[in-house]
């Protein structure tokens, strides 16, 4: 496994990378216990195990780059730099959620932030990603549009409806598969025939790759390398990131469907500790200095909870507002 | 033998012949192209269906409005003489009744150009120049005029450029907006949906054309949940100014796979707007309004009238408003509403509505999503009679609706229960004769007028 800091990355920046993989790490933690005391309702799907796949793009992505994603995705607006606190109230169902509480955990967008959500529907989001790489050749802008999607939306029609439209009309898109292994309850060994998945878009002429996802430096040398084809080809790339979510689909998912071994052999690999091993024994970062980062984050949280309990719920009046502009 | 003109597309009733690539005494053989003719979508090839010579041109090139199977030219046939079949005279009407949904006559048309004449207040009367024109070129021309006025307007779907449009309603905006602007898309609704949609998301302004509303089942998730929902989900963050246009409803004998009216599906989906014009006049001022306009817009034409003519004006700020309706005639009997096809059909049953006595206010929706109800009431009010006429569908159609929202708001005033004639729930059939069955005809529309009137 790869170690090595080929992106020439300072301590500095390397140390704020870590800090929003621990963000979205307690802030998905404290989404679990309030979800359990029923201050968070409906789905909620955590990002937990994942956090190197967001960061690793990240490191990739220049401020006025798009990204869209499916459901799973607080961890994806906290990367994006939404203020933590109105993404929790928008978990609570308040007024101050960064959609009023009238999106919840599943549908959540920061325009200034050029984050386009936070979808729904299996595969949904992918054309949608698509049209706003369209918009951006349209207007000779020089950004790329970033489509997340799980290994479930792989075998969802629309998705190869959209690597179609996307490479016959050389679109500047980084499709990002995030392969957890699991559609729900469904292993990918079940779901998904042929070989890698990442490989049903090459048919399409899309180049891509397979990367470890659990690694920070892999994923953000994959994404750099990707951001520079896109770039000077004016195509679009695909990477598959190996991955796995520690917890279940959506709260509710008693994880039947694989064992408690399993789970735990992959914790052996947990990206976040991967990370802070990196930094301390490969990047000689005093220990303090890390600890600095948490304790303060941890400190932050209870900020967050706390603002998004105290914030009161919506206005009644808001469930006529905003159907139309 | 014959030569008879052809229809060369279902809709097809009369055809220009452009041009003879034959003259008499010619010798062509079967496959030849013996003419051009222009049919109401595209200029197709006459081949030969014999081998032979051209013993007469019976119709000069130029002339225009042929009627399909009128005989054009006279092929000698080598050898023997072929016996001419004679078809068995097939009685074309319905059985059940005989005076149905018959082709909208010539004085049909007039009466609706007149019409909107006569209510040009509610039709953005100014004083503009106005030229008599389809409705297929008012929509060209409303594509045309909003993509010159903003450059983030573009149009994407199946045939839309190259092609020039499935139905014509696209001819010539590739030429005039290139590539980049105007872009045929695989056959891919869900894709190219979808992607439209994330590009309306980004600030762009797409219009997303379904050769027929029957392909948007294809992508009604796209439209739902995507465009439909974003705005409220994100609190008003995202925005999807896009519109979904092309012919819904049945046009003529494509069957049922290809002639159902969607208008109850899309009005049901908060967050849409849907409109419904009737009309070259409307068409234009809504299309530009739609485009103009920062929600989805679905908006539904319709096959059958994109060649029906009506005065529209020349002019980038010709605007219709979304949500209201038009009342097209003014009369105090009875109210009777429709929308895009349905709008002809009561027009067609007028005169016999007229003979039986009975003077009817005509309201002309044209918006479905948001609905006019002011004007709706008002007229109910003033006639206590309500016949409400849609080609869908009857049951939980958009009709059903409205007679709910008339109960309930001009309960004290209406005289008579209210009276819906929709399409049958049926598959639309092929049959030419159990397609009319299955459509509103003039029959039905007379007998509802005559039992909310209370006319034996």
């Amino acid at each position: 496994m790869s170690k090595k800091n080929k992106n020439n990355f300072t301590n500095e920046q390397l140390l704020k990378f870590y800090e929003k993989m621990y963000l979205i790490r307690k802030f998905e933690e404290k989404a679990a216990q309030l979800y359990g005391a029923g201050k968070i309702g409906g789905f909620c799907h955590l990002y937990i195990g994942q956090e190197a796949v967001v960061i690793g793009i990240l490191s990739s992505i220049n401020s006025e780059d798009t990204v869209i994603t499916a459901y799973r995705d607080h961890g994806h607006i906290l990367a994006r730099g939404v203020d933590p606190k109105l993404v929790m109230s928008e978990l609570t169902g308040r007024k101050d959620g960064i959609s009023k509480g009238k999106g919840g955990s599943m549908h959540m967008f920061s325009k200034a932030n050029r984050f386009y959500g936070g979808h729904g529907i299996v595969g949904a989001q992918v054309p949608l990603g698509v049209g706003i790489g369209f918009a951006h050749k349209y207007r000779n802008e020089k950004k790329i549009s970033r489509v997340y999607l799980g290994d479930g939306a792989m075998s969802n029609g629309q998705v190869f409806e959209a690597f179609n439209l996307a490479s016959l009309w050389e679109l500047p898109v980084l499709f990002i598969i995030e392969n957890n292994k699991y559609g729900m309850g469904t292993s990918i060994g079940r779901s998904a025939a042929g070989g890698e998945l990442y490989e049903r878009a090459t048919v399409f002429g899309i180049k891509g790759e397979k990367v470890d996802g659990m690694n920070f430096f892999n994923v953000s040398e994959s994404a750099i390398r990707a951001r520079e084809y896109i770039e000077k080809n004016s195509k679009p790339y695909i990477i598959e990131m190996d991955t796995y979510r520690f917890r279940g689909h959506s709260m509710s998912d008693p994880g039947l469907y694989r064992t408690k071994d399993e789970v735990n052999k992959m914790k052996e690999i947990d990206p976040v500790l991967m990370m802070k091993e990196t930094l301390l024994n490969d990047y000689k970062i005093q220990e303090d200095t890390i600890k600095d980062i948490e304790s303060d984050i941890k400190k932050k949280i209870k900020d967050i909870e706390k603002f998004s309990l105290e914030s009161p719920l919506p206005d009644l009046k808001e469930l006529y507002t905003e159907v139309y502009l | 033998m014959k030569i008879l003109l052809p229809a060369l597309s279902p809709t097809m009733e009369t055809g220009n012949l452009v041009k003879w690539l034959v003259k008499e005494g010619d010798s062509v053989v079967s496959g030849d192209i013996l003419a051009e003719i222009e049919t109401d979508k595209a200029t197709m090839e006459l081949e030969s269906p014999d081998d032979g010579k051209v013993e007469k041109i019976l119709v000069k090139e130029g002339t225009e409005n042929i009627s399909v199977n009128t005989e054009i030219a006279l092929l000698k046939v080598d050898g023997e003489e072929i016996e001419e079949i004679s078809e068995k005279p097939i009685n074309k009407s319905p059985q059940v009744s005989s005076n149905s949904s018959e082709p909208l006559t010539t004085e049909v048309k007039i009466s609706m150009n007149s019409l909107l004449n006569q209510t040009k207040e509610n039709s953005g009367a100014k004083n503009w120049s106005e030229k008599e024109i389809s409705m297929r070129e008012a929509l060209n021309q409303a594509i045309e005029e909003e993509m010159k006025l903003d450059k983030d307007v573009f149009l994407l779907g199946e045939e839309v450029a190259e092609y020039d449009g499935a139905y014509k309603v696209t001819q010539g905006l590739l030429d005039k907006f290139g590539s980049k602007r105007v872009l045929d898309t695989p056959i891919s609704e869900h894709g190219f949906t979808g992607l439209a949609i994330g590009a309306a998301m980004a600030g762009l302004k797409p219009i997303c054309e379904f050769m027929t509303f029957n392909f948007s089942m294809q992508a009604i998730d796209q439209i739902v949940n995507s465009a439909a929902k974003s705005l409220y989900m994100s609190g008003g963050e995202i925005n999807v100014p896009i519109v979904f246009r092309g012919p819904n409803g049945a046009a003529a004998r494509v069957g049922a796979q290809h002639s159902q009216c969607f208008i109850s599906w899309f009005s049901h989906i908060p967050g849409l707007i849907v409109i419904a014009p009737s009309n070259a006049r409307d068409a234009k001022g809504l299309l530009k309004s739609s485009i103009r306009n920062p929600n989805p817009v679905v908006f539904l034409e319709h096959e059958l009238l994109y060649k029906e003519k009506t005065n529209v004006p020349e002019e980038n700020d010709f605007l219709i408003p979304i949500g209201k309706g038009n009342l097209i005639k003014e009369g105090k009997d009875v109210t009777i509403i429709g929308f895009s096809m349905s709008v002809q059909r009561i027009l067609t049953a007028l005169p016999s509505i007229e003979k039986l006595g009975v003077s009817p206010d005509i309201i002309d929706l044209r918006s479905i999503k948001p609905l006019d109800e002011e004007l709706i009431y008002k007229s109910v009010k003033k006639t206590n009679r309500v016949v409400i006429v849609e080609d869908g569908f009857g049951n939980t159609s958009f009709g059903s609706h409205l007679s709910y929202l008339i109960q309930s708001n001009c309960f004290d005033f209406l005289d008579s229960e209210i009276i819906k004639v929709s399409g049958k729930d049926v598959p639309m059939p092929y049959a030419e004769n159990l397609e009319k069955l299955a459509l509103p005809n003039t029959d039905e529309i007379l007998s509802a007028v005559k039992k909310v009137s209370y006319i034996n």
